[in-house]
């Protein structure tokens, strides 16, 4: 069904809209938002500054824009989704040529109040603009190939030129988010199988092709892969990130040893304590029951998401939702495999928890979109 | 698009289908993560939590303070002392240039003192402090100490420094300290963590080294909570360490100075020890050093200078050289030949001039000979002729077996560094060591001294003192340690036949007694207080015919390397034994004329236990003897300063 097809009067209005929000949803953010401005002010050593005053206050900005966005029907942001996809390609150009360079990588647009990382709006614009895509595609043709061309040239564009940053955490996110809408839609399941053979392929390709002249990947990334596998290997080198953060983690015990008192990133052996390592703090200060609880806090944002895009019978909106939830799922769960051991470090920052603000701003204005949905979706149809 | 119902419915179904899949598969997946967050931080725990706390604590060592050293009265010989150094903590600098130029204009600092604190600030840690001058005066300390407000990061700091107060009289003896080095990090098999710690200090030559072990004490520890760059943030606990034991030695300093300033600059080597319990109250060797400038660290020319002189201040001849003890050892052969029985006291030897052996001449002194001689005048005149004669009768070995129980070509133990064991040498000895056999004119040589036997100083005051008291007494060096005298234990009896001993001794007593002793110059007239002696010349070189007949045999003619080493060894007081003495004078020509004297004044000194009374000495002798005692007075330092109450 089509917004186009159901009486838009079901649809609450002014006001009204407000009691009509997933509420729930709304307090899971904000949990998850101020267990980072806890473990914020606990990595500054007891301080708001420098990290947690500036989240919390980026924090409110994000619940405004989230609201505003939840105000304003889907349809209105369905037709905006091509538009959005254009700028996100434009700001990842603008930052290609002209962005400034941090941590080695291109990625940034200095703002001046704050840094915009065009990566992140990309990876809402793709879903966005791929629901759409699938909203107006008729659904006999969902499977052609001819029409699988397009969704795929839609995610492409946008990975090779994060990928060119460098941010491979970044495209790999943008990939799986954008092929999980294919997914959903309805794309033959032959499809994903012949992909994921691509993929194994591709891979036993980049490791070949290490140290010859057509090296497809960077030495530091090889680096970090090796690390991974191994990262006794080279404990104060670059192993010394995953060994460090292991060790604070498994320190912490059941119940951690206290708010404030790990020594772990108090005497910073922590890297990137504030940012991505940041759940290494939290599971050394709280211990096992910490950690568990901001996972079943994620897992339950996870839920809603799933059942609000289950209940709702608009295709865009069911597509955006499962999109948006995946690209959530995506940035906790390959963050916290990243300081438990299971996965190489990406640079992937643990969402609504790390220090940064144009993550969380885009996440909450993601989480807009999931709420307008919501709000707006077609009530007493069968 | 508009679509029928039945595709919407159908498209829906698709999409909750897949939702759930994918729901599920990410609920699975959270759930792994929820496992393995189990896994480390519950079956795990404690193992992490083990490598946060190693991370996390750091021990560090408080090093001890070093053992003081005195001597026998309690004179100071090696003490520490509090030495002040300048720091700076670049960090706290800021700019740290300027900072250096105005410490510079503070306090004397050379161009080399600015660069090098300036090469070692960029390789340390911004946070830990950096020594800019090292051994600073107490005055320029409170300069800086002022000035602190203007100099940001700059710290005087106080620390230990080893310290020697009469240094150039004990270099050979008490030796001294310096960094840990490579070397002294391999001497051990698992070395004390203090010597890894940068610019510790530890014993070098001397009692310094010997007794390393005792002197260093037991390090403290603390434990600090460090960062990860190993920035200190706070002490958790502390130990204190065990300081090092205090270390006495038998050697009294005003002697040990006297003999040394009546040595001055001669290449020379004087031995005093105790006959009865054997410790040695002087050991000297000349010309010394000063060994405080080892502790701070030499300069490369000082150190040249040092080495490259011909009377090499730094061997400690006492006990590390071993020169042919000539006819000192003359003793050894008379007492081995007495206890074999072939002589008797008054049986005689008669001397023309030399004694073939073998189709060979070997030659005595004095060219026209003694004519017959008996023990005393053999001994006191030195016939030579006397000896070789002795010697075919008995042999090497027991010429040798006899050296040894007298203390010659044995180790004593003393801890100083690199004693000799001198030799006495056996017919076995010669075919192991020189591949050669032995032949009657190595017995010859050797019944005088000469050839292969060597003796230091040390064995040859040994060797008088055992003839002395007729007991085998050993030397020692150390008196107590930490206050606790050393035992020591009954001085075993040298199963020699008393008559015999008391024959060689008035032979001795002969020597510088008898109008024709060759130490009768050098006799002391006191009552109570006579010594009995024997001189000693023994040749760096061999006499060839050609030379003989040349008739370059006096020594003054020679230069100095070549010319005969001067020995003397006695014991006094003659009828109550009290010390015994023996003096090396190398290259110095005759022992009774460069040696011999050197004995009696020290002799003297050691008896009175100060300067002796002028008619100690024959009268002829008393000007100039007046003139000596007064220009070693002005030498001396005032040790009673350096004295303080043992600890």
């Amino acid at each position: 069904m089509s917004y186009l097809e159901y009486n838009v009067k079901t649809v609450p209005t002014g006001l009204r809209k407000i009691l009509h929000l997933n509420w729930a949803l709304v307090l899971l953010l904000t949990a998850a938002s101020c267990t980072g401005f806890l473990m914020l002010y606990s990595v500054s050593g007891g301080s708001f500054n420098p990290w947690a005053e500036p989240q919390i206050k980026r924090f409110a900005l994000g619940v405004g824009v989230m609201l505003c966005v939840a105000m304003v029907p889907i349809w209105f942001w369905r037709n905006l989704s091509a538009l959005a996809y254009l700028v996100s390609l434009v700001l990842l150009a603008i930052v290609e040529f002209f962005g400034a360079t941090g941590m080695g990588a291109q990625r940034w647009i200095d703002l001046g109040f704050m840094r915009l990382q065009p990566s992140e709006l990309a990876k809402i614009s793709v879903v966005m603009l791929l629901a759409a895509f699938y909203d107006w595609l008729p659904i006999q043709k969902t499977s052609k190939p001819q029409w699988i061309l397009v969704p795929v040239i839609i995610i492409l564009i946008p990975t090779i030129m994060v990928l060119k940053q460098p941010d491979l955490g970044t495209a790999i996110l943008i990939m799986l988010a954008g092929g999980t809408v294919m997914f959903l839609a309805g794309v033959h399941f032959a499809y994903f199988a012949s992909v994921i053979a691509l993929g194994v392929a591709t891979v036993t390709a980049i490791f070949k092709s290490r140290g010859t002249e057509w090296q497809l990947i960077k030495d530091y990334q090889f680096r970090r892969i090796d690390t991974f596998l191994d990262p006794a290997s080279d404990p104060l080198g670059a192993g010394y990130h995953i060994t460090q953060s292991k060790i604070a983690l498994g320190s912490g015990g059941w119940t951690g040893r206290g708010y404030m008192q790990g020594t772990q990133s108090r005497l910073n052996f922590l890297p990137e304590k504030h940012t991505d390592f940041i759940f290494t703090t939290l599971a050394e200060e709280f211990g096992f029951i910490g950690g568990i609880s901001l996972l079943m806090i994620y897992v339950l944002i996870i839920l809603f998401c799933v059942s609000s895009a289950m209940k709702n019978k608009d295709r865009f909106s069911s597509l955006l939702i499962m999109g948006i939830a995946m690209t959530f799922f995506l940035f906790f769960s390959v963050n916290m495999s990243m300081v438990m051991g299971l996965a190489p470090v990406v640079g992937v920052p643990l969402p609504l928890v790390s220090y940064g603000g144009s993550a969380m701003l885009v996440l909450l204005l993601a989480f807009g979109l999931v709420q307008s949905a919501h709000v707006h979706r077609p009530r007493g149809v069968k | 698009m508009k679509r029928t119902p039945h595709e919407t419915n159908s498209s829906w179904r698709t999409i909750n289908r897949r939702a759930l899949l994918i729901g599920g598969a990410q609920v699975g997946f959270a759930g792994l993560l929820a496992l393995r967050m189990r896994h480390l931080q519950v079956d795990q725990a404690d193992q992490f939590r083990l490598l946060a706390e190693e991370n996390r604590i750091n021990m560090r060592l408080i090093p001890p303070s070093r053992g003081d050293i005195f001597d026998r009265n309690g004179v100071v010989l090696a003490e520490n002392e509090p030495s002040y150094r300048i720091t700076l903590v670049p960090e706290d600098a800021g700019d740290v240039d300027d900072v250096l130029a105005k410490l510079s204009a503070l306090v004397p600092m050379s161009e080399e003192d600015i660069a090098r604190a300036k090469s070692e600030i960029k390789r340390s840690a911004p946070f830990l402090p950096v020594t800019i001058l090292d051994r600073v005066t107490w005055d320029d300390v409170s300069k800086v100490a002022i000035n602190t407000p203007a100099l940001p990061g700059v710290t005087p700091e106080v620390g230990l420094s080893r310290k020697y107060p009469i240094g150039p009289y004990y270099a050979h003896v008490v030796g001294y300290v310096g960094p840990v080095s490579q070397r002294d990090l391999d001497r051990f098999e698992d070395p004390d963590p203090l010597l890894r710690i940068p610019r510790f200090q530890v014993g070098k030559v001397g009692i310094e080294q010997k007794y390393e072990d005792v002197l260093r004490g037991r390090a403290g520890a603390k434990r600090v909570e460090v960062n990860s760059i190993g920035r200190v943030m706070r002490e958790l606990d502390r130990r204190e360490g065990i300081p090092g034991s205090n270390i006495q030695i038998t050697v009294d300093s005003n002697l040990q100075a006297y003999v040394q300033a009546r040595l001055g600059e001669e290449s020379a080597s004087v031995v005093v020890m105790d006959c009865q319990s054997g410790d040695l109250l002087a050991i000297a060797s000349s010309p010394t050093y000063d060994p405080n400038k080892f502790v701070r660290g030499i300069s490369f020319n000082d150190y040249a200078i040092l080495r490259d002189n011909d009377r090499r201040p730094l061997a400690s001849k006492t006990v590390q050289d071993a020169y042919p003890p000539g006819s000192t050892f003359k003793m050894v052969t008379a007492l081995a030949a007495l206890e074999e029985g072939v002589i008797g006291p008054n049986d005689t030897v008669n001397c023309p001039g030399h004694l073939e052996v073998s189709g060979r001449k070997f030659h005595c002194w004095k060219r026209g000979g003694h004519g017959k001689v008996n023990l005393e005048r053999s001994l006191s005149e030195s016939c030579d002729v006397y000896y070789y004669d002795l010697a075919l009768k008995i042999g090497i070995e027991k010429i040798s077996a006899m050296a040894e129980r007298l203390g010659v070509g044995v180790s004593h133990d003393i801890p100083m560094s690199a004693e000799t064991s001198g030799l006495a040498p056996t017919k076995d000895w010669k075919r192991r060591v020189r591949d050669k056999d032995w032949v009657i004119g190595d017995t010859v040589n050797a019944s005088i001294g000469q050839g292969f036997v060597l003796s230091s100083p040390l064995q040859l005051a040994v060797m008088t003192a055992r003839l002395a008291t007729g007991t085998a007494v050993a030397p020692r060096l150390i008196k107590s340690i930490d206050g606790t005298d050393l035992l020591i234990g009954p001085t075993p009896d040298l199963n020699v036949s008393t008559k015999n001993l008391d024959e060689l001794r008035k032979a001795m007593y002969a020597v510088s007694n008898d109008r024709q002793g060759t130490a009768y110059r050098s006799r002391i007239i006191a009552e109570g207080f006579r010594m009995a002696g024997k001189t000693g010349t023994s040749q760096v070189r061999n006499i060839s015919e050609a030379e003989r007949r040349a008739g370059v045999t006096a020594n003054e003619d020679l230069p100095w390397k070549r010319r005969d080493h001067a020995l003397f060894v006695n014991f006094a007081p003659y009828d109550n034994p009290k010390i015994a003495v023996a003096v090396v004078v190398e290259h110095g020509g005759g022992g009774s004329a460069a040696a011999a004297p050197i004995a009696r004044d020290i002799t003297l000194q050691a008896l009175y236990g100060d300067t002796p009374p002028l008619d100690a000495y024959p009268a002829k002798d008393r000007d100039a003897i007046a003139q000596l005692q007064k220009q070693i007075q002005d030498m001396m330092p005032d040790i009673s300063a350096s004295r303080k109450d043992r600890a």
